[in-house]
């Protein structure tokens, strides 16, 4: 069939691209090292500064790209097979903003200061509150409207919460640093939130990798599904506690990212035939291409003013998406 | 050999109840007519036939509780084919069909020569095979239709639930979907089909059950359950009675109080 050599061709493709970003992610920097110097350097046993910064920044700060990036592809992917809707993304289920108030309430009240995974761990603790509350409130039948109005509520309550955090700051450092947090970057990450956010990353994976069948059935609508076998409750469990998983993870470590797990699966659609489980794996390699070119270029552009990765990724995917829709709307009229 | 057997069945909705105690069961090799007015509890009944809503009584499927088959199990002894024609997302005619093995397929396996066999006879019999290579999404109501048929038939199943099957389809269409819904029984499966034609419900149908109000109120062959009495009582029509080559012709003329009662 040659939708599938098509399809084996667009894997390949994605995973060359996010292969070669990883390795240019790896040598770009303002250190300045060459090229072969810093892959050499990773490999090596020395201990010398060019090892140091390859492994305690560059290192973190690529993996981190690769790993947060498939997340926002494949939960966007997941997302919007599950509820059948072009525009559902990571962020709709409340996790991205209940985890970003965690964060923030870690800033606010000097825990993060005190101790550096304070953060992280509170963003997580906010995910874990977001996936039960909306899980609650969507119950377990397995209706895709409710579980969208809950995450809308959820998300409008961080919101305001994160708001009053900032209103009631201490002092403006305070507040500033929350702002820059909440822009999204992956600056300055280490290792340690490599094995933090890893394991969590890898079991959302491998709860949203398995749904790929149910979300093709899905296809024709969630009763037709469940008489082809598809058990809605499981399909419903996986998805929300997967991406909260991961996408809890991805956020307690870099900040909220916005539109790649919007915008990729999109992109990608057409070239995979349109089928959900075929846009799984190539979402993941497409958010992961997104992150690390947004990541690099972050770099290129403004190496000395701290350009916030999830400023870049917005200012680059808003009009993007304007074109989308825009290019939608001739198709229907 | 009853393939499914409804002892008691009764369902509610929103605090409203939709079926009161309903009874029948269907053997192999029979094609189901299942009419009554609208909120008569045609769709809800084949849905809690489908596990798919909580319902008291007893259903069972080849003489087990429905209640206690998982989903898998479940979709390889009935397929549906739901009123609503819902295709998400832009999907090859071909892509959608073939969705009718996934309850028969392991794990991550691909499609065997066994499936696509199977996927070809289905397009064939609903007339689909000129445009399998085009985008579900982009077919006419009607063609839409008949794609999702051919998928609830690729799925193989003993027994065939369908939720008002002919409408949008083209006469031909109807007579050829009546006729394959026939077939089927003649091979020893069974269809349940709920249907709003009389017509066609009373020319080619083995069996009917009409319900009213959430309750079975006939249940038969088509000349015992569709009489002058029961469309007076139950719809409110009055009807043509007829016959053409040896089959029964019924036609609502009229609302019943209104209308001038027939010779």
């Amino acid at each position: 069939m040659t939708g599938n050599s098509s399809y084996r061709v667009l894997i390949a493709v994605l995973a060359a691209a996010t292969l070669v970003l990883f390795v240019l992610s790896l040598t770009v920097g303002p250190a300045g090292i060459a090229f072969g110097d810093s892959i050499a350097a990773l490999f090596s046993s020395k201990a010398d500064a060019v090892a140091l910064i390859m492994r305690e920044i560059r290192l973190p700060r690529a993996l981190l790209g690769l790993m947060i990036g498939a997340t926002l592809g494949l939960s966007g992917a997941v997302l919007q097979g599950y509820l059948r809707n072009p525009l559902a993304e990571p962020g709709l289920l409340g996790i991205s903003s209940m985890a970003s108030l965690g964060a923030v309430l870690a800033i606010y009240t000097g825990l993060s200061a005190a101790f550096a995974l304070a953060l992280p761990l509170a963003a997580l603790a906010g995910a874990v509150l977001a996936v039960v509350v909306v899980q609650a409130m969507a119950g377990t039948r397995g209706n895709s409207l409710l579980i969208i109005l809950a995450g809308i509520a959820v998300t409008s309550f961080a919101g305001a919460m994160t708001s009053l955090a900032l209103n009631l700051s201490p002092n403006p450092f305070a507040a500033l640093e929350i702002m820059f947090w909440m822009l999204g970057s992956l600056t300055d990450r280490s290792m340690t939130h490599v094995w933090l956010a890893g394991p969590f990353m890898i079991l959302g994976w491998a709860m949203l990798g398995s749904l790929g069948r149910s979300l093709d059935a899905l296809t024709l609508g969630s009763e037709t599904a469940a008489s082809m076998g598809v058990e809605l409750r499981r399909v419903q469990f996986l998805a929300v506690f997967g991406t909260a998983a991961c996408v809890g993870a991805a956020t307690a470590v870099s900040g909220a990212i916005g539109f790649v797990g919007l915008v990729v699966p999109h992109i990608l659609r057409p070239l995979v035939g349109s089928k959900p489980s075929r846009l799984l794996l190539a979402s993941a390699l497409g958010g992961a291409c997104v992150v690390l070119a947004a990541d690099i270029l972050v770099r290129l552009i403004a190496p000395e003013r701290d350009l916030k990765l999830g400023v870049l990724t917005a200012i680059v995917g808003a009009p993007f998406f304007l074109w989308l829709v825009f290019r939608a709307r001739r198709r229907l009229t | 050999m009853t393939l499914l057997s409804a002892s008691a069945v009764s369902v509610s909705l929103g605090g409203k109840q939709v079926l009161r105690e309903v009874t029948f069961s269907v053997g192999s090799g029979e094609f189901v007519g299942l009419i009554g007015p609208n909120g008569a509890g045609k769709s809800t009944l084949l849905r809690s036939v489908l596990g798919l809503l909580p319902s008291d009584g007893m259903l069972q499927l080849d003489g087990q509780d429905i209640a206690s088959m998982n989903a898998r199990a479940r979709a390889g002894k009935v397929a549906y084919l739901a009123q609503e024609r819902e295709i998400a997302w832009a999907v090859p005619v071909e892509t959608v069909v073939a969705l009718g093995r996934s309850p028969h397929r392991p794990g991550f396996a691909p499609l065997g020569d066994t499936d696509r066999g199977i996927i070809d006879e289905a397009m064939r019999r609903m007339d689909v095979e000129a445009f399998r290579d085009r985008i579900a999404t982009e077919l006419s109501g009607g063609e839409k239709a008949r794609v999702l048929a051919a998928r609830a038939l690729a799925q193989d199943t003993p027994l065939l639930l369908a939720d008002e099957p002919t409408a949008g389809l083209d006469p031909s269409h109807q007579i050829a979907l009546m006729r394959l819904f026939g077939d089927l029984a003649r091979e020893g499966k069974s269809v349940v089909a709920s249907l709003h034609d009389l017509g066609l419900a009373a020319r080619w149908c083995s069996r009917l059950i009409l319900l009213d109000h959430g309750r079975i109120v006939a249940d038969g062959s088509p000349e015992n359950v569709l009489t002058r009495e029961s469309l007076r009582s139950v719809y409110g029509v009055e009807a043509f009675f007829g016959e053409a080559d040896g089959a029964r012709i019924v036609h609502p003329l009229d609302l019943a109080d209104r209308g001038r009662a027939l010779p």
